[in-house]
């Protein structure tokens, strides 16, 4: 269990020690009950560290084998190769028979095992539904008080767009040549508008070409038929084609990633704080159903509660908490 | 008397033993022994820093010099290794992949030295790096550069060095990783099809010629315990091989269509429970590669019976070779035609297998060819299913051996009173020998001139010069085989493959014990989840440069299928990279394998900097090749438990493993 004042070790995460930020992590992932209100806490001294403030959050997702992880390998050594450290949240699918999974992924991933300025820790996502495992958001704000910027990268298209926007600034969809299937979700509108899309494996110059036209021309669609597009709605989605193999296209990406997280400079406050009004719900919901959301008067008016709630020092996980302990009163009172 | 089918006596297939430890002078005197005792051509064994282009000195090579193989880090050791071996006259076998190009310019440059024209070299490089990204592990470059390697190897002997069988395309590595006969079947030829559409992409042979190159292709096989079956499949590889070079290639002469190839049989049935068992396998499974005269093998060497314990000692290997000389010279075999031919139930077989390889190849055609195949996964994937349902049928007893899950009482056998001494140790001052051999190497050469070889080698690298000729110009100039693998990695960086584990899917349970015991362990770890807060999280290393993944990657499966989060980073991952992985994943528990026999070395140094980062509570096993008083010393050096060939009984491991997570949990 862990210790019971969290100051010091929220100022060794801080200070990105390994050890500490490995025991956050294991905090946050703790299921127990009795684990929820240290994690709170914990979080609550983390969110307003300098890099946690000032960092950058980037979601990497798409559909399997389009070779995330070896962009997000690629990636952080060439953030490394500037100066800037590195945390990487990677969740993998569990097995659904024994709720086991083989977290394989860190074997694309060739690194300084010495080096203090990169962390990489790998989810299973624990038979959760929306693709982001059930200690990913905490996950990613204990490293985003520890490192540069947090890469999150899931599996999946579709529904975990919907999750990773919550806890990203800046979402990258990664596809490769030939990803019809995304077209088609994208033009349908199933699919929310990336900030960025990547069209990786675009080792043969004509084949990424034409993937990039018929992406356009995807956005263009989903535009016109009024798919959700991201928060930014006056950011135009840039396209960009990576090697991760060959390592072409990985300063391209950088400067793209980097030039949206200018973009959402004035926005970025709202940004999060939407997300974690969206998490807080997620977590009580998840906890009490549609019977916990109903008896305390709906999505809507839990919204409204969240959005006026977040910010000082209440965090969406210590608002589920109370917003559970107020719920488990009035069940108190009916008989 | 009828002499119905009576001929005149075949030449015996080549005999050779795979050998080669400690150090070049050691493995000199060893094939002098051999050759005495009547075999007919050396197979090298390297080390694994050879293997993988490491110097004695580098940091990655630890407790690995010297120990499965010869380490040969420069042509003063290749001298060595042939010294009073005219090279003119030696059929010379190297297991060598990734540094083919580089260990057979020294083998070139040192048949100079002896005044030796290199036209009538004879041998083989295995130089199949498809297959260790497969199976095996000794590969270091991207595909795409150990593509290139591979063509360099083969369209540079075709010419130079024409007596020389440049590729041994490898299905024996693919039974290893678990590949049923149709897969190694399919797999080989797909391979086989990459490296010669490769050759002919570089346009370096004339059309008129590429017959030669068909001609020089040889394989390298595997034979199991299912003889009949294995007799089959070669009558198989013989039919496949005639079809592809003919339709695919169009080559006329029959002769340079003829499928050649060598064998070692099968070394992963051998058990470490009766050992002296093995000597019938091996047998039965020199039967299936000679008994076809249409289908035999051009070169056999045999595993020794105790292979499963440690290191065979020349006595033991002695033993195999007797089993090729009876069977050749004793025995009437050779006197006689194919004894298979009309036969229906071998034809309908061999049939069977034909057809069933050969919608394999197109499959892996269809995903643009073996070596797409690797790099998806695909093929990966494949070979760990089939392996996790044959240690599967093993563990249900469905697939008998006896002497493991069947007929397990007996008599004590004698050959293995003394266990420790019946199998050979490797000089531990082997390593440190090494290094001030190499030092001295490096202050004695003409640096100026190694210099000056590797900037060339790197600069051939950039174009698509064939590397054989800066490769035998830096071997003359003295650089050493780290040297001239790092001035590649320069160029071509390093390459990690995928470990397939990730996607496979395992059958469930095919009998209600079985399911049973799963769920057993599922229920039980359930309950230690719920406990403890957190799934138990189990890190699945390879420490050292070993590649032989199987047991990890069936480890990583079968507690990702009880209930645990895996993490397994592939092979060839160092200390430092297991401790720091433990240390950010936050694991629970560590499992090291390692089959090299370099685990007195590993184990503790891994222990050590678990220590050093804090986490020397956190209980670590190891499993490979390790002899009972290794085992002894290690959990003396308080090593959780230590699991051999034996164990094969993965449940029973996997509740230990359960059992460890919960002591430990318990007393925290």
């Amino acid at each position: 269990m862990p210790p019971n004042d969290l100051s010091d070790d929220a100022q060794q995460v801080m200070s990105a020690d390994k050890a500490a930020v490995s025991r956050a992590l294991n905090l946050v992932e703790d299921r127990r009950p009795e684990a929820h209100a240290h994690v709170a806490a914990l979080l609550g001294k983390l969110k307003d560290a300098p890099k946690a403030v000032g960092g950058h959050r980037v979601g990497l997702t798409g559909p399997p084998g389009v070779g995330k992880s070896t962009l997000t390998s690629a990636l952080a050594r060439a953030l490394r190769q500037r100066g800037r450290t590195v945390g990487v949240v990677a969740v993998d699918p569990s097995s659904v028979r024994s709720g086991g999974s083989l977290l394989g992924d860190r074997a694309r991933r060739s690194f300084d095992p010495t080096d203090a300025g990169l962390f990489v820790r790998s989810l299973a996502t624990a038979g959760e539904v929306g693709g982001l495992a059930y200690a990913a958001n905490s996950a990613v704000r204990v490293l985003a008080a520890a490192y540069d910027m947090v890469v999150v990268e899931t599996t999946g298209v579709g529904q975990s767009e919907i999750d990773i926007v919550h806890v990203a600034d800046t979402v990258v969809l990664v596809i490769q040549p030939g990803s019809g299937d995304v077209l088609q979700f994208l033009k349908a509108g199933i699919m929310e508008i990336p900030d960025i899309l990547v069209v990786n494996k675009a080792d043969h110059e004509e084949l990424a070409r034409r993937a990039a036209a018929d992406l356009r021309g995807a956005l263009r669609t989903a535009q016109a038929v009024g798919a959700a597009g991201g928060p930014d709605i006056a950011w135009e989605t840039p396209i960009v084609a990576t090697s991760a193999t060959k390592g072409t296209g990985i300063e391209e990406l950088i400067e793209t990633i980097d030039s949206h997280r200018r973009y959402v400079q004035t926005t970025l406050a709202a940004r999060r704080r939407q997300g974690e009004v969206q998490w807080a719900l997620d977590l009580f919901s998840r906890r009490h159903g549609e019977h916990g959301v109903s008896t305390l008067g709906g999505v809507a008016e839990l919204q409204a509660r969240a959005e006026r709630a977040l910010g000082g020092d209440e965090t969406p996980l210590s608002l589920c908490e109370h917003l559970s302990r107020e719920y488990v009163a009035t069940l108190g009172q009916t008989p | 008397m009828a002499e119905y089918g009576k001929q005149e006596r075949d030449k015996p297939w080549i005999m050779r033993t795979y050998s080669g430890h400690s150090t070049a002078a050691a493995s000199n005197e060893l094939y002098r022994t051999n050759l005495a005792k009547g075999q007919t051509g050396l197979s090298v064994a390297f080390d694994l820093p050879t293997q993988t282009g490491y110097d004695a000195d580098d940091p990655l090579a630890r407790g690995e010099v010297g120990k499965v193989g010869v380490p040969v880090a420069h042509i003063g050791h290749m001298r060595a290794l042939f010294d009073g071996l005219p090279l003119n006259q030696m059929n010379t076998s190297m297991t060598i992949n990734a540094t083919a190009v580089w260990l057979l310019s020294l083998y070139v440059a040192a048949a100079e030295e002896q005044g030796v024209d290199r036209k009538v070299l004879r041998g083989t490089t295995q130089n199949d790096i498809i297959k260790e990204y497969l199976s095996r592990g000794t590969h270091i470059f991207p595909p795409t550069a150990s593509m290139r390697l591979i063509t360099d190897l083969v369209t540079y002997t075709v010419k130079e060095v024409p007596k020389w069988n440049p590729i041994n395309i490898c299905s024996y590595h693919l039974q290893e990783a678990g590949a049923t006969p149709t897969q190694e079947l399919a797999y080989a030829i797909a391979t086989a099809i990459a490296v010669l559409d490769a050759v002919k992409a570089t346009r370096r042979v004339p059309e008129s010629e590429f017959g030669t190159v068909v001609g020089r292709m040889s394989f390298f096989v595997n034979a199991g315990i299912r003889f009949v079956e294995e007799l089959c499949k070669m009558r198989a590889f013989v039919e496949l091989w005639d079809r592809v070079t003919r339709e695919r290639y169009g080559v006329t002469d029959p002769k340079q269509r003829r499928f050649r190839y060598g064998v070692q049989v099968n070394s992963l049935g051998l058990t470490e429970q009766q050992p002296e068992n093995n000597v019938i396998r091996i047998v039965l499974e020199m039967l299936a590669v000679t008994l076809s005269k249409d289908a035999r093998a051009r070169a056999i060497q045999l595993p020794a019976w105790n292979e499963a314990l440690g290191l065979p000692r020349p006595w033991d290997q002695q033993w195999s070779l007797r089993a090729q000389q009876i069977l050749a010279y004793e025995s009437d075999l050779l006197e006689h035609a194919d004894l298979f031919k009309g036969s229906e139930v071998v034809e309908a077989h061999t049939r069977e297998l034909v057809d069933s390889a050969w919608a394999e190849v197109e499959e892996v055609l269809k995903r643009g060819g073996a070596v797409e195949a690797v790099e998806t996964g695909y093929i990966k994937q494949k070979l760990v299913e089939s392996n996790a349902a044959r240690l599967r049928a093993i563990e249900s007893g469905d697939q008998i051996v006896v002497g493991v899950n069947k007929y397990v009482e007996g008599a004590p056998s004698p050959l293995t009173e003394n266990l420790d001494e019946a199998i050979l140790t490797v000089n531990p001052e082997v390593d440190a020998e090494q290094r001030a051999g190499l030092a001295r190497w490096k202050d004695e050469r003409d640096n100026a001139a190694v210099k000056k070889a590797l900037a060339e080698l790197k600069r051939a690298a950039n174009t698509d010069e064939n590397l054989m000729i800066a490769s035998i110009a830096a071997a003359h100039a003295g650089v050493t085989t780290g040297e001239w693998a790092n001035a590649l990695r320069e160029v071509w960086g390093e390459y990690r493959a995928p470990t397939g584990v990730a996607g496979a899917t395992v059958k469930a349970a095919t009998s209600e014990a079985a399911a049973e015991t799963i769920n057993t362990l599922r229920n039980r770890l359930h309950d230690l989840e719920a406990r403890m807060g957190r799934r138990p999280k189990l890190l699945v290393g390879k420490p050292g440069l070993d590649g032989h993944s199987n047991g990890a990657e069936q480890i990583a499966i079968k507690a990702r299928d009880v209930g645990f989060d895996v993490v397994y980073e592939g092979i060839r991952v160092s200390p430092e990279q297991i401790v720091a992985s433990a240390l950010e994943e936050g694991v629970h528990l560590i499992g090291l394998s390692i089959l090299s026999g370099s685990h007195l070395a590993l184990v503790p140094e891994v222990a050590e900097r678990l220590r050093s980062a804090g986490l020397g509570d956190v209980p670590v096993v190891v499993g490979g090749i390790i002899p009972e008083a290794d085992a002894e010393r290690l959990r003396s050096q308080g090593i959780a438990a230590v699991y051999t060939p034996k164990d094969f009984e993965l449940d029973n491991i996997m509740s230990d493993l359960i059992d460890l997570v919960d002591r430990q949990h318990a007393a925290e």
